[in-house]
């Protein structure tokens, strides 16, 4: 009779194992109903949830990437995101963190994707290279389309982390030359959580994690699929200097005495307006501020096209479509301009070819003034 | 010399004046105050934040001509339906046998300043001509990209039902940058179109002379005697 000595643990279980008290599992329950928005009374239920439910095996996928999520995500608030749900317990395979290399790793992955069929979840950090057949990015002499399909088919669902996963992110800027595509076109019958961002705000990782883990659904997704929680405001909208903006004082460069007074940076290139994200209210390294105010404009890394949509020190309408770097405001005064100049033209050339009509009609004006009867 | 005699009409009935007037006030609103907000100048001032509100007014004014602006279309929409002759869609449509042959003659002799051997006068439009309707064509078409793009940006400050209809705009374009570069560049059709639009009213009233201009006010056109049925006429007919 096979002895099923792989029971699996609970995330409690393992959290206790570690060494926490229930004090730190709680406090890390509450951390985590907070980051997701939820009323106090959801944090027993997360908590229960923890405690029930065995955890759920991970496959965490590196492509095309710079693996800044994964050093966001281990930064995370509480010490257990990083320790428990992923690092030493849940995590089955990891290039950057696991122990294990070369042909042990991958008969591991293998392992997990088999026996949990269906029930893992895939992580992936990095978009996929589809030009020149994938070969800009191979893991064990496996192109990042083949490894990716293959680890996505027996998913229960899928997170794309960061920009890369979800937009493509800087690889796939113009001219986009390895062909890097974020994975929501690679595969379509799966569930997917996009979570943008280069990177990602640490806790919103940790919050969309739980989720899923906790409740063992997806978290309410937006119509660009991503959770509504952490993606469902701008974050020109939660920004603290948002009363600058409304005031109508801005900074004019990033030297001036309305910088130092940390007036709005919307005139310096900051795309917070375009921007969706939780950095005016989560912010970053625990709380500890976010670009904005640290006095540098918003990027917008966490939509997608960032890098192709105009420079980030300016505030300029780049037309859709166009190579070359003019804006809209630019092409549109040399139009208009062009435009009066023909209109002006097209006066002059009516008085020329129109003369006889105009003569005649004049004429026969003259002749009616000669003949008003007073 | 043999004068020539005109009779009044109605062009333009109240409704469509009104709806033209308002349609200007709210196109200047929206684009003084949409490059104001794409590019604010810098205020010299003191104050505090607290005490200013200068950015939030001009937005404010901007929401609400847009509001206005969005209101009046569908009036006017509403209008073409119910209107006169010179009011209605079918006026608006220039791709029929009939009005196509007008989009031609006014292409020859209004655009390229060519001139007929023989002048018809059946070629002269009382309303507005088929070149003319197919630029409130594409007029149209660009207030409705100002409008989805438009509301689509302003959806997630809102809580009325209005705005948030449009917000699947912003995933079916990508973002809020695109949104927002399309809005900025329909603004600039709006513009091209009042050049055209408004020498082109001028040109017509000079080198016509049926009140052209004057019409947008009160209404009325000259049109030649000649084409207009005897009120006798009519009445014997019958």
């Amino acid at each position: 009779m096979p002895i099923d000595n792989e029971q699996r643990d609970t995330y409690y279980e393992s959290i206790i194992k570690q060494g926490y008290s229930r004090r730190d599992f709680l406090k890390f329950s509450t951390y985590m109903a907070a980051f997701m928005g939820l009323e106090s009374s959801m944090v027993g239920q997360i908590a229960e949830s923890l405690e029930k439910t065995p955890r759920i095996p991970i496959i965490w996928e590196h492509y095309q990437e710079c693996t800044c999520c994964s050093e966001s995500f281990i930064r995370s608030n509480h010490p257990i995101v990083a320790d428990i749900i992923l690092d030493k317990i849940s995590l089955d395979y990891t290039l950057t963190l696991m122990a294990a290399s070369g042909h042990q790793a991958e008969a591991a992955k293998k392992a997990v994707m088999d026996k949990y069929k269906g029930e893992y979840i895939l992580c992936v950090e990095g978009s996929i290279p589809l030009g020149d057949d994938g070969n800009y990015c191979c893991i064990a002499g496996k192109s990042a389309k083949e490894t990716f399909l293959e680890a996505a088919a027996g998913a229960k669902a899928i997170i794309a982390w960061g920009s890369c996963a979800s937009n493509g992110c800087v690889q796939a800027a113009k001219p986009n030359p390895t062909g890097a595509t974020p994975i929501h076109k690679i595969v379509k019958n799966k569930p997917i959580i996009k979570v943008p961002g280069c990177p990602p705000i640490g806790e919103v990782m940790a919050g969309v994690i739980v989720h899923v883990v906790a409740f063992g659904r997806l978290p309410e997704l937006d119509r660009l699929g991503r959770p509504k929680a952490f993606y469902g405001k701008r974050v020109h909208d939660t920004c603290y200097r948002r009363p600058y903006y409304d005031a109508g004082l801005f900074a004019e460069t990033f030297d001036d005495q309305n910088s130092k007074n940390g007036y709005c940076l919307y005139k310096v290139g900051c795309k917070g307006p375009m921007t969706y994200n939780s950095c005016g209210n989560i912010k970053w390294n625990n709380g500890v501020s976010y670009p904005i105010q640290s006095g540098h404009g918003c990027i917008g890394c966490s939509e997608a096209n960032f890098w192709d949509n105009g420079p980030f020190y300016e505030r300029t309408t780049k037309i859709p479509g166009f190579a070359v770097e003019s804006n809209a405001d630019t092409v549109g005064k040399v139009t208009a301009g062009a435009l009066v100049a023909g209109v002006a033209l097209h006066a002059i050339g009516a008085k020329i070819s129109k003369r006889k009509e105009l003569l005649e009609r004049s004429k026969r004006a003259k002749t009616n003034e000669k003949n008003i009867d007073f | 010399m043999e004068t020539r005699n005109f009779q009044r009409v109605l062009v333009w009935e109240l409704p469509v004046r009104i709806f033209h007037w308002i349609n200007v006030l709210c196109v200047l609103a929206l684009t003084l105050s949409g490059f104001l907000i794409a590019n604010p100048p810098a205020l010299l001032s003191n104050a505090e934040a607290t005490n200013l509100h200068s950015f939030g007014i001009v937005r404010y004014i901007h929401f609400i001509a847009a509001y206005i602006f969005f209101f009046n279309m569908i009036l006017r929409v509403y209008w073409s339906f119910v209107g006169n002759q010179f009011a209605s869609w079918r006026a608006l449509w220039p791709f029929n046998k009939k009005r196509w042959g007008n989009f031609k003659h006014v292409i020859k002799n209004d655009i390229l300043l060519m001139n007929d051997k023989k002048p018809e006068l059946k070629n002269i439009s009382i309303g507005h001509n088929s070149v003319a309707a197919f630029s409130y064509l594409i007029l149209f078409i660009i207030a409705l990209i100002s409008v989805f793009t438009g509301f689509a940006l302003y959806a997630d400050t809102s809580t009325w039902f209005l705005p948030k209809m449009f917000s699947w705009v912003t995933p079916l374009l990508g973002g809020d940058f695109m949104v927002r570069n399309i809005h900025h560049i329909a603004m600039w059709g709006f513009i091209l179109f009042v050049i055209i639009h408004v020498y082109l009213v001028f040109f017509h009233d000079w080198l016509e002379g049926r009140a052209e201009v004057s019409s947008m006010f009160g209404g009325y056109k000259f049109v030649r005697e000649e084409r207009i049925k005897k009120v006798k006429d009519v009445a014997e007919k019958k």
